[in-house]
């Protein structure tokens, strides 16, 4: 009985827990993409960098704070220094818009056309965080590190085996499921959501009422800035800010966003689990596990890995392949793509 | 008034229409006719600013609107609606209605935040003339159901209904008739009537079904092969040598001569 409750906290510590935290980041990278895609009707592959972008300024922020002896207690600073981080991504995101996207819109340029005007902006933003923060690791978590550490646990029930909640990680699965309560209210409820939702339907008919595009493109935009800059903080906190660990994420999130239909927030969210648990679960070790639940003596020799981790980007891409064959459209039908 | 001048739009070395001028007064309901493929929706999509002009000008109460973009057009009352009916299909019928008209408080974020009983007030106030809308129209039964959901004729009904959400200049309907059962045409048809009457709106009509055009439309315009063939009270329209070749066929003038 022991052995099965240790399997257990065994999965929980190692799998459940992380991929929950990881899952929820990715939702909310996928959304932003999935509004950005359902919206604007490209791919941007700049949102990876917009993240980091984000996240660097809350960064920069936080040290600041951290530096005038501001701090949250046992919360990271870093959640002081959101507000401000989304602000400026906003402002930046928002020039971008005007600057590159405004003219191919006015040009009615094929989709193809922002998508590598994206690549473009990716570039750029990738060149700005780089010369601003380096492209090294950054750590700008502080604050309390674990809700539950893993020896408290096993004091606590006497199991051989611990689990440990980080703050990080609680932190993320609270602010991920307030931004997604706060977003669908958003989309469902006022006017400029539902505005959102009329444009994404249709955008011919939406151009004969009285909704105005350019607001609509703008509010669009600003609510990617947030999701990416929030999903990119929370990030960062549970693991650690690299630039260059943001732009790998495009993967995954392109992934989540595919698998749950794009233009689909519901999808993005659903997907972004779909994409973090496999990832999480194919390149996990189950050897420790089996030895648990497996009779005496039948501890394996190996690790019981199906996929090693400097490999976990496959699992993504083979998820979007098998999807794309079978269920273009993605589990909740967005657009064909 | 809309007057259009010498409107030309080719796709791709196609003329769709060639060479067309008209006038649309203020006030009249102006039917357009023409067998498939004269250009009359490739026309109303010029007027209407999805397509720029090839060549050609068209002029709204004597300013220039050539080329603006729809919804400029919308705001300076200039509806239409489509032929292959358009509608936002996860959102409900009454939201359809209530995305017509422009200038919302609850499209600004901050006055949501700063002045929430005033955007409620003028909500409520745009549900209201959706829900007299939706009754005039007879779809209350299927008020809450997503638009896409909707039958062909009550997708229609919706695209006409939209055009009454606001206080219209003029309206250009693209076969609202289309797919629609009798009854609910006549209801249709007065409906055009009594919005032309009483809210003034001038209306440009493309309609196939003669009888229709017959009871609501004077003048009646034809189009053929991207031009005006004629123009007239549908009675002259129907004498037309030419307009019988080319729309309306022998089997009618035998009709009315029996
Ligand atoms: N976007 C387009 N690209 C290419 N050709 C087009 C386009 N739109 C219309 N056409 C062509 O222009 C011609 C006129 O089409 P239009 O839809 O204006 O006819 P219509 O008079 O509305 O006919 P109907 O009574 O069948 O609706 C047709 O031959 C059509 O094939
Ligand atoms: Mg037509």
């Amino acid at each position: 009985m022991t052995d099965i409750l240790n399997a257990f906290i065994l999965l929980s510590n190692f799998v459940l827990i992380p991929a929950i935290a990881y899952g929820s980041q990715l939702a909310l990278g996928a959304l932003g993409i999935t509004l950005i895609y359902g919206i604007l009707r490209f791919s941007n592959f700049a949102h990876g960098d917009t993240m980091a972008f984000g996240t660097m300024f809350v960064i920069l922020f936080t040290w600041w704070f951290q530096s005038m002896g501001i701090n949250l207690g046992p919360l990271p600073t870093a959640l002081l220094a959101l507000p401000f981080g989304i602000a400026c991504c906003i402002g930046f995101v928002l020039i971008t818009d005007r600057t590159v996207y405004k003219f191919y819109r006015k040009q009615k340029a094929a989709p193809v056309i922002y998508v590598i005007a994206s690549v473009g902006v990716m570039f750029v933003m990738n060149g700005l965080v780089r010369f601003v923060i380096g492209p090294n690791d950054q750590r700008f978590a502080d604050g309390e590190r674990f809700i539950i550490k893993a020896r408290e646990f096993k004091q606590m029930t006497g199991l051989s085996e611990g689990m440990s909640i980080k703050v990080s990680q609680g932190l993320t699965l609270v602010t991920a499921v307030l931004v997604v309560i706060a977003l669908f209210w958003f989309l469902n409820k006022t006017r400029t959501g539902k505005s959102m939702r009329a444009y994404s339907d249709n955008e011919d008919l939406a151009l004969l009422s009285g909704i105005d595009p350019d607001k609509v493109v703008r509010v669009t935009w600003i609510l990617a800035a947030v999701l990416a800059t929030i999903a990119g903080t929370l990030y960062g906190l549970d693991k650690s800010f690299k630039p260059f660990t943001y732009f790998q994420l495009l993967l995954p999130m392109f992934a989540a966003a595919i698998v749950g239909g794009l233009g689909s927030p519901v999808g993005a969210i659903a997907g972004g689990f779909v994409i973090a648990f496999s990832e999480i679960m194919i390149t996990y070790p189950y050897k420790k596990f089996i030895a648990y639940i497996g009779p005496d003596g039948w501890t394996p020799n190996g690790l019981m890995q199906l996929l090693a981790t400097d490999y976990k980007f496959a699992v993504s891409f083979i998820i979007l392949l098998v999807v794309l064959l079978f269920k273009p459209t993605g589990l909740f039908a967005g657009k064909s793509v | 008034m809309i007057e259009v001048k010498n409107l030309s739009k080719s796709f791709s070395g196609f003329l769709a229409v060639n060479d067309a001028s008209l006038k649309i007064e203020t006030g009249s309901i102006t039917g357009l006719v023409g067998p498939n493929g004269a250009g009359k929706t490739t026309l109303f999509n010029v007027i209407a600013g999805v397509h720029a002009p090839t060549d050609g000008q068209v002029l709204l109460d004597g300013q220039d609107i050539t080329g603006l973009a729809p919804h400029e057009l919308f705001h300076r009352g200039l509806l239409r609606t489509f032929q292959i009916a358009h509608e936002f299909s996860s959102l409900t019928v009454r939201e359809n209605l209530m995305m017509v008209p422009a200038d919302q408080m609850g499209e600004t974020l901050w006055k949501t935040w700063t002045n929430p009983s005033a955007v409620r007030a003028q909500e409520e106030q745009t549900r209201a003339k959706a829900d007299d809308v939706i009754e005039f129209l007879e779809i209350s039964h299927v008020a809450d159901e997503l638009a896409g959901n909707l039958s062909g004729g009550q997708k229609k009904l919706l695209e006409l209904g939209r055009t009454m959400m606001v206080d219209a200049k003029i309206v250009f309907l693209d076969e609202v008739g289309a797919g629609v059962n009798r009854t609910l045409l006549n209801t249709i048809g007065d409906a055009i009537i009594r919005l032309n009457q009483e809210r003034g709106y001038t209306f440009c009509v493309i309609e196939h079904d003669m009888d229709f055009i017959g009871r609501l439309c004077d003048p009646v315009i034809v189009m053929a092969e991207g031009g005006v063939l004629a123009e007239g009270t549908l009675d002259e329209i129907k004498a037309n040598e030419q307009v019988i070749e080319a729309y309306l066929g022998t089997g009618l003038k035998n009709k009315e001569a029996s």
